[in-house]
């Protein structure tokens, strides 16, 4: 089983968070919470594994095991 | 013309049994004359075992009802005689389209499975089916099979006994009391026999409405699937499009739970709807309507000493999948082999259990696939709706979201997975025959498997050497000598052997895998026969 990545692993780290923000702009509230839904499915689509998935969830929720 | 559905189909006549000194002890008393209470007499009346069929009513249902029926049920259907008119008269489809809004996300072809006799789904009328069925009691009368059908026979109070029921009839010309061996109550999801007996259902409740109407038209939809969620003719709300028979096209209108029914249901307020939906200018007249309500449980136990409960009576699931009839039939053909050997000496009274084992495995496994798309397609809470459209959105651009749309998974039957009556696999062999599966059909040099198979246990050889009869305890398993060599398309061999070179399968008379093995092994057998009719439950 793999693990879940969750330490630093996104390259230049603040353009991507500045392309995330970007892409809300200008949005309202549905249409951000749309976006963000639609987002997480396709992310979760190109992990596909199940096991991933579930610890993503589970970290996710900040919740210590 | 009168319908089918106005006419007397088994009207009240006087049975000697009103006018005997005592009560009348019959072999079997089924409850409830619709699809599951039908098909459980033909089943037992084919075994030779004597049945009388009690119903309140003397028509078939009235409106389309239970309108999908799936492979499996067709295949059990064949067994009992009916499954040839169901394919005639029904309607074939696989496209279905799924709308969202005001547009077409996307469109699926259900593109069934080669090398099976029956289609993966047809579309047909309630009225029919229970007509064609009927009509086999009718033929099974004419050839001397003891069954009976009484109409306006209305149960009025039940009492259990260790060794038998006894009932008490209602009639037009009076009450009089009969009693059975074993009852088996198909009354229905209002089951009057279940309050009676003070039980009730458990398990997740969950209500709804929907507005159901047969429409007549002559229209020139094609013969699809279409579903709709949230559409401007239904805001908030779901549904669906089915072509039946004779041109009569089943619609399915979701209308939430708070709703007064007798105003949904005036024709001023359903015509202005089905317009919305159908166009303007499409000419249709309606033939039924109705409200239907439904909630996703089941008793907790199917079987209650010699009362048992088939159908609806012992399990509702919402209507996405087609599983409420569909499953009904798997109760029955799951029940009637095993009260037939009961009934025979043949095996004990518990394997009856195994009915609420195997059973009770189906209806939460319909149940579960009922809840999630009922979850789907009525959101519960803001964020479940947000993810439900961000998934019909993305399924109008990408075919990885299509997956997660939920509009009905279409019954399947189920695997007896864990049954006591499974022996442990002992092949090599393909996952979809291992032991608790249903058989699944393939084509053979001449005809299909599942028509040779019948309805008694069989010995399945393919490439394996087995004695033509066993004999264990009473039961009887005759061998199918198949060979690879007469398998034109080569499906026996992925579906029942996979890798392996030969395979033999016991194959209980419903057609599902007792235990399998790649080479005839007598004692394995002998224990896998006693395994599969409750007379042995430790592992080998």
């Amino acid at each position: 089983m793999s693990d879940l990545i969750l330490t630093p692993n996104i390259d230049t780290p603040d353009d991507f968070y500045a392309v995330l923000l970007a892409a809300h702009e200008g949005l309202g509230k549905d249409e951000s919470d749309a976006l963000n839904a639609r987002l997480v499915l396709v992310l979760a689509n190109h992990i596909g594994d199940r096991s991933i998935l579930s610890q993503a969830l589970k970290a996710a929720a900040l919740k210590q095991e | 013309m009168s319908k089918i559905f106005e006419v007397p189909l088994y009207a009240y006549e006087r049975s000697p049994d009103q006018d005997a000194p005592a009560p009348v002890r019959h072999k079997v008393i089924v409850v409830g004359a619709g699809p599951i209470g039908l098909a459980a007499a033909i089943d037992l009346a084919q075994q030779g075992v004597e049945v009388v069929v009690l119903d309140d009513n003397d028509k078939v249902s009235f409106g389309s009802r239970a309108v999908c029926y799936a492979k499996r049920p067709l295949e059990i259907l064949d067994r009992l005689g009916c499954g040839q008119p169901m394919v005639d008269k029904g309607v074939e489809w696989n496209i279905g389209k799924v709308f969202f809004n005001d547009r077409q996300v996307y469109e699926f072809n259900l593109l069934p499975e080669e090398g099976h006799q029956r289609p993966a789904f047809i579309n047909l009328q309630q009225y029919y089916f229970e007509e064609y069925l009927v009509n086999r009691v009718r033929e099974l009368q004419a050839e001397g099979a003891p069954i009976e059908i009484r109409g306006r026979n209305k149960v009025e109070a039940i009492g259990t006994h260790p060794d038998h029921v006894k009932v008490e009839v209602d009639t037009p010309e009076g009450a009089y009391t009969v009693e059975a061996d074993w009852l088996i109550a198909c009354d229905g999801a209002g089951s009057p026999i279940r309050s009676m007996l003070g039980l009730d259902f458990v398990g997740r409740v969950f209500e709804d409405n929907f507005l159901i109407a047969d429409v007549i038209m002559e229209a020139d939809f094609p013969t699809e699937r279409w579903f709709w969620f949230d559409p401007p003719f239904n805001r908030g709300q779901s549904a669906l499009l089915h072509k039946q028979p004779d041109n009569v096209w089943r619609i399915d209108l979701q209308l939430g739970w708070d709703i007064d029914k007798e105003r949904e249901k005036r024709p001023e307020n359903v015509i202005p709807r089905l317009k919305a939906m159908l166009g303007e200018d499409v000419q249709f007249e309606l033939e039924w309507v109705s409200i239907y309500t439904f909630q996703c449980r089941r008793m907790e136990k199917f079987r209650h000493g010699r009362v048992i409960f088939a159908g609806d009576a012992a399990h509702q699931v919402s209507p996405f999948g087609a599983r409420g009839a569909n499953s009904g039939l798997q109760d029955t053909d799951n029940l009637c082999w095993k009260l037939k050997l009961v009934l025979d000496g043949k095996a004990p009274e518990s394997l009856l259990d195994s009915y609420d084992y195997e059973r009770i495995h189906g209806a939460d496994e319909n149940i579960l696939n009922s809840t999630r798309s009922t979850d789907f397609i009525t959101p519960k809470s803001d964020m479940s709706r947000i993810l439900r459209d961000a998934v019909l959105d993305l399924s109008e651009h990408y075919e990885f979201a299509r997956p997660l749309v939920n509009s009905g998974r279409l019954s399947v039957p189920c695997t007896y997975d864990g049954s006591p009556l499974n022996s442990a696999d002992a092949l090599d062999g393909p996952e979809r025959t291992r032991p608790g599966s249903p058989c699944p059909d393939a084509p053979l040099e001449d005809g299909f498997l599942l028509p040779r198979l019948g309805g008694k246990f069989t010995l399945l050889t393919i490439d394996a050497d087995a004695p033509d009869v066993i004999e264990e305890d009473g039961i009887e398993v005759t061998r199918l000598a198949l060979s690879v060599k007469d398998d034109p398309t080569q499906e026996l061999k992925r579906r029942y052997l996979g890798e392996a070179e030969s395979a033999v399968y016991l194959i209980r008379p419903d057609q599902h895998v007792a235990a399998r093995s790649p080479s005839f092994d007598e004692q394995s057998i002998r224990h896998a026969i006693r395994r599969a009719t409750g007379k042995e439950h430790a592992n080998v």
